[in-house]
């Protein structure tokens, strides 16, 4: 019992004496300090260095690294934007820079690259919450792309991802945003962990794996040249399950979507998918109401439902601490190949 | 793991290893051994092993995770891993160990609490391995693992353990890590990896995990001097309170030490004394904050301070210096020559600056110090003088991490083409308005 005392006792000492000066006159306490100062009756005297840790936990380290990254975009960059989609890990990006940033106003807009195929929750979610923060939220959507002729569907296309990709190339130079901030995840993913948190992109928006500038410390090297760009991922280091944790310790309101709700699904692909008109069930599709929850959300067609009882916080933190399938396994669009993430990514995706 | 579990702590490490030292097949095993892979991730593998592997699951393909490195069998660039255990959270930092080594390794490291260096058994330790130790410990990371792996190759023999375990602590001295252990494990078979193993009886442990779990990190940060670089300043111009319209604050993250309300402070370069007068967070005002705390800072008076600037302890002041001392490691194809200009990014700052002198090239086999050298190339570890446009405040990076290191840029390009530890300075800072006293 002892030993756990002194340990501790070693570690802030002298921390506490520094924090602490009115304590200057109690013995200074090093690993040379003589067991025999630790009597019951000296106890007492050191408990204010005992009642305090100056040793951040996991979630507080997150944090405070994803803080820091915020404040440099903000200092280094002429015209960021929050990518912001309404979903679970765009919700801790939109704390994170109410942490990094109030009492100012968030100091950039909101961009949603909107595929057109949304949940209806998400949409209302993502309006109201950027109208809480007073924030600008600029939407541009596949369906503008498709009109304009920006994008074009592949024959037989129906998934709309790919096609998020030169609808956010064409808000990035509409609107000259040179950086923008993401919520994506190094643990989602192989091809995400390898990437930086400063994720430079060249004026086509490429990702060049092979050539990555090195982020040494926390020094991170924000500069560009004329028409290049910077993605920018705060949430790098966190897993599926810190935020989780955030969403829980700060209180977020997140999309009903993610809890257990009702919903008519279809089996495809060996997963459930809602069941919607944009694309029906074939004759020898198994169709059930069952009751489910989204654990990443995509567009409507590519989101895997998983059956799940889970209506609170800590249900989804219980659940994935049990998991056995990670997050993307539910994305069709990850399926595709062991590097389709890659490609998507060199070729411009967030 | 439950959702009431208490708070954990977090610990970064790297892993070093040569190409065929099983580093991958180390960190497969400590993911699948705790519970960290997902089925869909093992199918993958499985898909991937009819493949490439014969049947055989390749545990090394769980962190190789770009399209080239798969065919071509290497790793390419720094991977990021993460797992858990009801104890603590782990972000693995896996570099590859080859071309580009000391780059990747440097990266990997600058952010890390404790290093693992794996060690074959039947190779002993090889320059490769003695390489990694001095990266460590140039990089000031404060916890070392040696793991000496593929034990099962050598019998489990406690006299080959011993012979290894001599060998490293021969060149040890001439180190900075105070905290090394030495582990038999076999990664492939998962020895002494989660469980001890049946094959050591005469290893008392801890096993491999075990060691991450527990091993104390607490006070890896500098606790001791109160350093704040004013990352942005942070003036509403139209506060959702209007209480707020007058707020000035200074948000940024505490680099060293520990801020007080009440405390007093000086600003650098400048050399104005203030008083703290509040620490502002989203969660509240605080009566104290420590490194490495993102905050916001207000003072009892209203100061000319802007990014760049430092905050510090008026009692306990950091260097300043325009005439710089430090350690580097070139990190770009083309190589540092004297007088080239660069831009310096040193905490909250970017200022031009010149390479003076390469003093000499350390080699980092035997941290000999080789002179008249007129170049550094990739990979290279050395020590410089530079001239900065704007004095610096900074500290030794042997005292702190964060005021002590920086990044060289290639104007142009704007590459990073350097990182650099700075050696402890010789003259304080000295304010450029010392006789201004409120």
């Amino acid at each position: 019992m002892f030993t756990g005392f002194l340990t501790v006792t070693y570690d802030i000492s002298a921390v506490a004496l520094k924090a602490h000066p009115e304590f200057k006159s109690l013995p200074r306490i090093s690993k040379h300090t003589p067991l025999k100062l630790f009597t019951p009756s000296t106890i007492p005297l050191f408990t204010p260095f005992l009642m305090k840790s100056y040793h951040l936990d996991h979630l507080d380290y997150l944090e405070t690294e994803a803080i820091h990254i915020m404040r440099e975009v903000a200092a280094e960059f002429e015209r960021p934007a929050i990518l912001f989609s309404g979903g679970k890990d765009s919700i801790c990006l939109l704390r994170l820079a109410e942490k990094a940033f109030r009492p100012s106003d968030i100091p950039m807009p909101f961009l949603n690259v909107a595929t057109g195929h949304e949940f209806p929750e998400l949409l209302e979610f993502r309006d109201r919450r950027a109208k809480e923060l007073h924030a600008k939220l600029i939407v541009r959507t596949v369906d503008e792309a498709l009109e304009k002729g920006i994008a074009v569907q592949a024959p037989g296309q129906i998934s709309r991802n790919q096609l998020q990709i030169p609808v956010l190339l064409g808000a990035i130079e509409e609107f000259r945003f040179d950086c923008c901030i993401g919520g994506a995840r190094r643990d989602e993913e192989k091809a995400r962990a390898k990437e930086r948190f400063f994720s430079f992109r060249d004026s086509f928006g490429q990702w060049d794996p092979k050539n990555q500038r090195p982020e040494i410390w926390n020094l991170y090297n924000g500069r560009l040249n004329p028409g290049e760009n910077m993605r920018v991922f705060p949430l790098s280091n966190w897993t599926e399950m810190d935020v989780w944790e955030y969403i829980k310790r700060e209180k977020l309101e997140v999309p009903s979507i993610y809890f257990s709700h009702k919903r008519r699904c279809v089996r495809r692909g060996g997963q459930w998918v809602p069941d919607t008109e944009l694309m029906p069930a074939k004759a020898n599709e198994e169709v059930k109401e069952i009751v489910v929850r989204v654990r990443t959300i995509g567009d409507i067609i590519s989101t895997g439902c998983v059956e799940s009882p889970a209506a609170t916080c800590d249900d989804i933190i219980d659940e994935i601490a049990a998991a056995r399938v990670t997050e993307r396994g539910s994305r069709a669009d990850d399926r595709v190949s062991e590097a389709a993430m890659e490609d998507r990514k060199k070729a411009g995706y967030f | 793991m439950s959702s009431n579990s208490h708070p954990v702590d977090l610990l970064r490490f790297n892993t070093c290893g040569s190409v065929d030292d099983g580093k991958s097949t180390l960190i497969g095993r400590l993911l699948y051994d705790s519970k960290s892979l997902m089925e869909d991730q093992i199918e993958a593998l499985e898909r991937s092993a009819d493949i490439t592997g014969g049947g055989q699951i390749n545990l090394a393909n769980l962190t190789d995770g770009l399209r080239a490195e798969r065919e071509q069998g290497i790793t390419i660039d720094v991977a990021y891993r993460y797992f858990a255990t009801p104890h603590r959270k782990f972000i693995i930092a896996d570099t590859p160990g080859h071309v580009q080594y000391t780059r990747n390794m440097v990266t990997g490291a600058s952010t890390a609490n404790l290093s693992i260096i794996l060690v074959d058994a039947r190779q002993g330790v090889i320059e490769q391995s003695r390489r990694h130790a001095i990266i460590a410990s140039l990089l000031r990371i404060p916890h070392l693992v040696v793991a000496i792996n593929k034990m099962d190759l050598v019998d489990w023999s406690e006299e080959r353990f011993l012979e290894i375990k001599d060998q490293f602590e021969e060149f040890l001295p001439r180190l900075d890590i105070k905290d090394v252990k030495f582990i038999p494990v076999s990664a492939l078979q998962g020895d002494n990896i989660v469980t001890l193993s049946a094959h050591t009886p005469w290893y008392p442990g801890p096993t491999l995990l075990g060691h991450l779990e527990t091993v104390h990190i607490a006070s890896d940060w500098n606790l001791s001097n109160f350093r704040f670089p004013v990352q942005w300043v942070n003036r509403p111009n139209n506060p959702t309170d209007h209480t707020l319209h007058d707020f000035r604050g200074l948000s940024g993250q505490i680099a060293g030490g520990i801020v007080r309300v009440g405390q007093k402070v000086m600003i650098l370069p400048s050399g104005f004394s203030s008083i703290i007068e509040q620490i502002w967070t989203l969660d509240g005002l605080q009566e104290e904050a420590f490194s490495p705390q993102s905050v916001t800072l207000v003072l009892e008076h209203d100061l000319d301070i802007s990014r760049g600037d430092v905050i510090v302890d008026a009692e306990d002041l950091p260097g300043s210096s325009s005439d710089l001392h430090a350690k580097i490691c070139w990190m770009n194809p083309r190589p540092l020559t004297p007088g080239k200009q660069y831009l310096i990014k040193h905490t909250n700052q970017t200022v031009k600056a010149s390479v003076t002198a390469i003093e000499h090239r350390i080699n980092i086999s035997t941290l000999e110090k080789q002179d008249g050298i007129t170049e550094l190339a990739m990979n290279d570890l050395g020590e410089i003088r530079l001239k900065t446009a704007k004095p610096l405040i900074y500290d030794g990076y042997a005292r702190n991490r964060l005021t002590g290191s920086f990044i060289l840029i290639e104007p142009g390009t704007n590459a990073t083409v350097a990182a650099g530890m700075l050696l402890p300075p010789t003259e304080v800072a000295r304010p450029e308005y010392c006789d201004f006293a409120i």
